[in-house]
C-alpha cells in the first residue's frame, strides 16, 4: 500500500467491491452485472446498493433464479464482446454453476487453440460462523483452483478487494472473485486515486522472523489476530497472503518460508485436498532443507458446516486455534 | 412415427441456385463424414468421431439462412454444422487428426471445432453445454446492437437437461435474437426419445413464449424456409424461436457403434435411407423440377470428392503441434 502523509479514507469490503465495480462500468460500457437480486435489492448482502439507480438495469441486470443459465449466457457474453459480473449469492451455489465454469468457460480458450476469450468475473462468497448451516457457509474456492483456465482471487481487505476486483474485470480469463461474508463490514484505507492490484502478487500483511502464517481472504485478519497473541508471547509472526490463489506467487511464499523457517497455512476452505494441501506442497517443495519444522495446515474440519453455534465455531481455524499451534510449532 | 418421416411440399420460393449451393454443401458434409468414417476403420484418426450422415440437411438449411457473421453453437455430432457455416475441409481434417494446422491447432479434436472467422462459437462435447453459450452470445448482440442473431444446434438428447429450459426462458424474457435448433433423431445415444421425453416437445417453447415449430428435417428447403423466417424475426427483435427438425441418424452414434440392433432394427434404418435420405431427397426434387440433369450433379459429386481428397492429403501431410505447445493457451 502506498505511503501516504494525508489520512486516508476508509471504506467497508463491501463499499470497495461497489466502487470498483461503479468505477469499471464508467470506464468500460461493455461491463454489465447479472445475478439474483441484483438490482434494486443490491443483493441480499446490499453489497451493490445504488449501481441500478446508476447504470439502469441493462447494467444491472437481475436474473431468474437459475444459476447454470445465467452463469452460462455470462460465459457466452463473454466470449462474443462484453465483460459480463456474474453474481453468485453464495458459494455453496458452485455445484449448480460448475459445468458452466469448468467446461465451458474455462476451457474455451484452450479447446479453440486461444482463438475464443471468455472474459468474465464470477462474483461469490464464502465463510462459515454466520449461522447460516451446511448448504450456505462453505469456502468452496478450492474446487475452481482445481481447474486450469480459471483465476481465483481471494482479498482479504477493502483496499486489496477493490485493486483485484478491477483487474480481474479487466482480465481476458474467466476469473472468480471471492468475498468473505463476514467481512464485509470489515473497515480499511482505501485511496480516492484510481488503481489496481495485478492478480498473482502476494502481499507481506505484516513481517515477522519466527514463523510465517500463510492466510488467505477470512483467515488473513484470524492470523493477524493470532499474530498480536504471539507477540505477547514473545513470538514475531509473519503473514503473508497470497491474495490470488491461481495465479500464486509462490515465490514471495517461500521466501518467507526460508527466512522464519517454521509455516502454518490457514484457509477457510476444507483442509482435505483443500488449498492448504496446495500452498504446503510449495513450501516443502521449494523449502524443505530451511525448515525447522513440518509445515502446519489449518483449515476447515471435515465435517458438514453445523448450524449450532458452539459446534459452528469449532469447524474454522481462529485467533486462538491458529496461536496455539504456533507455539507449538516453535516448541513453546 | 409416421408423422415424421413425410415429406414437405417443395417451396418455390427458393432459387434453383441457392438449391444447387444447398445441394453441393450436403454432398461436402456427406462425403466428409465418409472420409472422416475411412480413416477411423483404417486406425489413421485418434479417437472417434460421432457422423452427421443422414442430417445434414438441417446444418445446411440453417445456415443458408444466416449472415456469415451471424453465430452458431455446435455439438459433438458438430463436423456438419462446422462445414455448413463455412469452415474449410483441410483445417477440418488436420484438427480431426491433431494437427497443428487444424482449427484448434490440434487442441480440440472432433467435437471440439471452433472459428470466429466462420461466427462458430465451438462445437461442444457437454449434451447442451453451449445452451448458456448460445444465449450469451444473443445477450451481447443485442447489447451491442450489431443485428446478429445465434443459432443453438442441440440433439434431442439436450431436451433433458435443464439449463436449455433456463435460458430459453431468460432468452423469452429479454426478447434474445437466438434461434434453439433441435435435431431430433430420435435417439439419445441409445436410447429411443420415447424412454426420454415427455409430454409434447413442441409444447416446451410456448410455455416460456417462445414460438416453436417443427420441420421436415431430410428437406432442405423447407429447413431453410423456415429457418430464414426464424432468423428474420428474430433479427427484427421480435425475440427466441425453437425449432425441431425430425431427422434420422444414419450411422452409429460414433464411428465404433457397428452392432445396432440391440437399439433399432435395421429395418428402420434401411426405410429411412431409402425413403428419407436429404441428399435423394434433394436430387429427386431438382431432377423433377429440371433444375438441371444429372451430368450436372454427377460434376458436384466429383468436384466435391477431389476437395475432400485434397483436404485429406493436406491433413495427413500436416506435422502435429510440437510437445512444447502443451502449455499455450490455458491462459489469454
Amino acid at each position: 500500500m502506498p505511503e501516504t502523509a494525508v489520512a486516508v479514507r476508509e471504506l467497508t469490503l463491501g463499499e470497495a467491491v461497489r466502487e470498483a465495480l461503479a468505477e469499471e462500468m464508467r470506464r468500460d460500457s461493455r461491463v454489465f452485472i447479472m445475478g439474483e437480486d441484483v438490482a434494486e435489492a443490491g443483493t441480499a448482502f446490499k453489497v451493490l446498493s445504488g449501481l441500478v439507480q446508476e447504470f439502469g438495469p441493462d447494467r444491472v441486470l437481475d436474473t431468474p433464479i437459475s444459476e447454470p443459465g445465467f452463469t452460462g449466457i455470462g460465459v457466452g457474453a463473454g466470449m462474443t464482446g462484453m465483460r459480463p459480473v456474474v453474481d453468485i449469492m453464495f458459494g455453496d451455489f458452485a455445484g449448480l454453476i460448475m459445468d458452466q465454469m469448468a467446461n465451458q468457460a474455462a476451457k474455451i480458450h484452450y479447446m479453440s487453440g486461444g482463438k475464443w476469450k471468455c472474459s468474465m468475473v464470477l462474483r461469490t462468497t464464502l465463510g462459515a460462523t454466520r449461522r447460516s448451516a451446511a448448504q450456505h457457509s462453505q469456502s468452496l474456492h478450492a474446487w475452481f483452483c482445481h481447474i486450469p483456465g480459471l483465476k481465483v482471487v481471494m482479498p482479504s481487505t477493502p483496499y486489496d478487494a477493490k485493486g483485484l476486483l478491477k483487474s480481474a474485470i479487466r482480465d481476458d480469463n474467466p476469473v472468480v472473485f471471492y468475498e468473505d461474508k463476514m467481512m464485509y463490514k470489515l473497515k480499511g484505507p482505501v485511496p480516492e486515486e484510481d488503481y489496481t492490484i495485478p492478480l498473482g502478487v502476494a502481499d507481506v500483511k505484516r513481517q515477522g522472523d519466527d514463523i510465517t502464517i500463510i492466510a488467505t481472504s477470512s483467515m488473513v485478519q484470524v492470523a493477524l489476530g493470532a499474530a498480536r497473541l504471539l507477540e505477547e508471547q514473545g513470538v514475531s509472526a509473519e503473514v503473508v497472503d497470497p491474495r490470488t490463489l491461481w495465479p500464486l506467487d509462490e515465490k514471495t511464499l517461500i521466501d518467507s518460508a526460508k527466512k522464519t523457517s517454521r509455516v502454518i497455512v490457514v484457509d477457510e476452505g476444507y483442509g482435505r485436498y483443500g488449498a492448504t494441501a496446495e500452498l504446503a506442497s510449495v513450501i516443502q517443495e521449494n523449502a524443505f532443507f530451511d525448515l525447522e519444522a513440518p509445515v502446519k495446515r489449518m483449515g476447515a474440519m471435515h465435517v458438514p458446516i453445523p448450524f449450532s453455534p458452539p459446534l459452528e465455531d469449532a469447524t474454522v481455524p481462529n485467533e486462538r486455534t491458529v496461536c496455539e499451534a504456533a507455539l507449538a510449532l516453535c516448541g513453546k | 412415427m409416421s408423422t415424421v418421416i413425410a415429406g414437405s411440399p417443395p417451396d418455390s420460393a427458393i432459387d434453383n441456385k441457392l438449391f444447387l449451393r444447398m445441394y453441393r454443401r450436403m454432398v461436402m458434409i456427406r462425403l466428409f463424414e465418409e472420409q472422416v468414417n475411412d480413416l477411423y476403420t483404417r486406425a489413421l484418426m485418434p479417437g472417434l468421431a460421432h457422423l452427421y450422415i443422414g442430417e445434414e440437411a438441417i446444418a445446411v438449411g440453417v445456415c443458408e439462412a444466416l449472415r456469415a457473421d451471424d453465430y452458431i453453437t455446435s455439438t459433438h455430432r458438430g463436423h456438419g454444422h462446422c462445414l455448413a457455416k463455412g469452415a474449410a475441409i483441410d483445417r477440418m481434417f488436420a484438427e480431426l487428426l491433431g494437427k497443428e494446422a487444424g482449427y484448434c491447432k490440434g487442441k480440440g479434436g472432433s467435437m471440439h471445432i471452433a472459428d470466429p472467422d466462420t461466427g462458430n462459437l465451438g462445437a461442444n462435447a457437454i449434451v447442451a453445454g453451449s445452451a448458456g453459450i448460445a444465449t450469451g452470445a444473443a445477450f451481447s448482440s443485442k447489447r451491442l446492437g450489431n443485428g446478429r442473431v445465434t443459432v443453438c444446434f442441440f440433439g434431442e438428447g439436450a431436451l433433458g437437461q435443464g439449463v436449455v429450459y433456463e435460458v430459453m426462458n431468460m432468452a423469452a424474457l429479454w426478447k434474445l435474437p437466438v434461434i434453439y435448433v433441435c435435431e431430433n433423431n430420435m435417439y439419445n445415444e441409445y436410447t429411443h426419445i420415447s424412454e426420454t421425453a415427455a409430454g409434447d416437445i413442441l409444447a416446451r417453447g410456448p410455455a416460456f413464449g417462445v414460438p416453436s415449430e417443427s420441420v421436415d428435417g431430410q428437406d432442405v428447403r423447407a429447413v431453410y424456409a423456415v429457418t430464414k423466417r426464424l432468423v428474420d424475426r428474430a433479427r427484427k427483435g421480435e425475440g427466441p424461436a425453437f425449432l425441431m427438425a425430425n431427422t434420422y441418424r444414419f450411422m452409429g452414434h460414433h464411428v465404433g457403434d457397428i452392432s445396432r440392433e440391440y437399439y433399432r432394427s435395421k429395418q428402420e434404418e434401411q426405410k429411412w435411407k431409402s425413403e428419407r435420405d436429404p441428399i435423394k431427397v434433394a436430387t429427386e426434387a431438382i431432377l423433377a423440377q429440371k433444375i438441371t440433369d444429372q451430368a450436372a450433379l454427377d460434376q458436384i459429386q466429383s468436384e466435391v470428392k477431389a476437395e475432400i481428397e485434397n483436404g485429406v492429403q493436406f491433413a495427413m501431410a500436416a506435422p502435429y503441434p510440437n510437445v512444447d505447445k502443451v502449455e499455450q493457451d490455458v491462459y489469454a
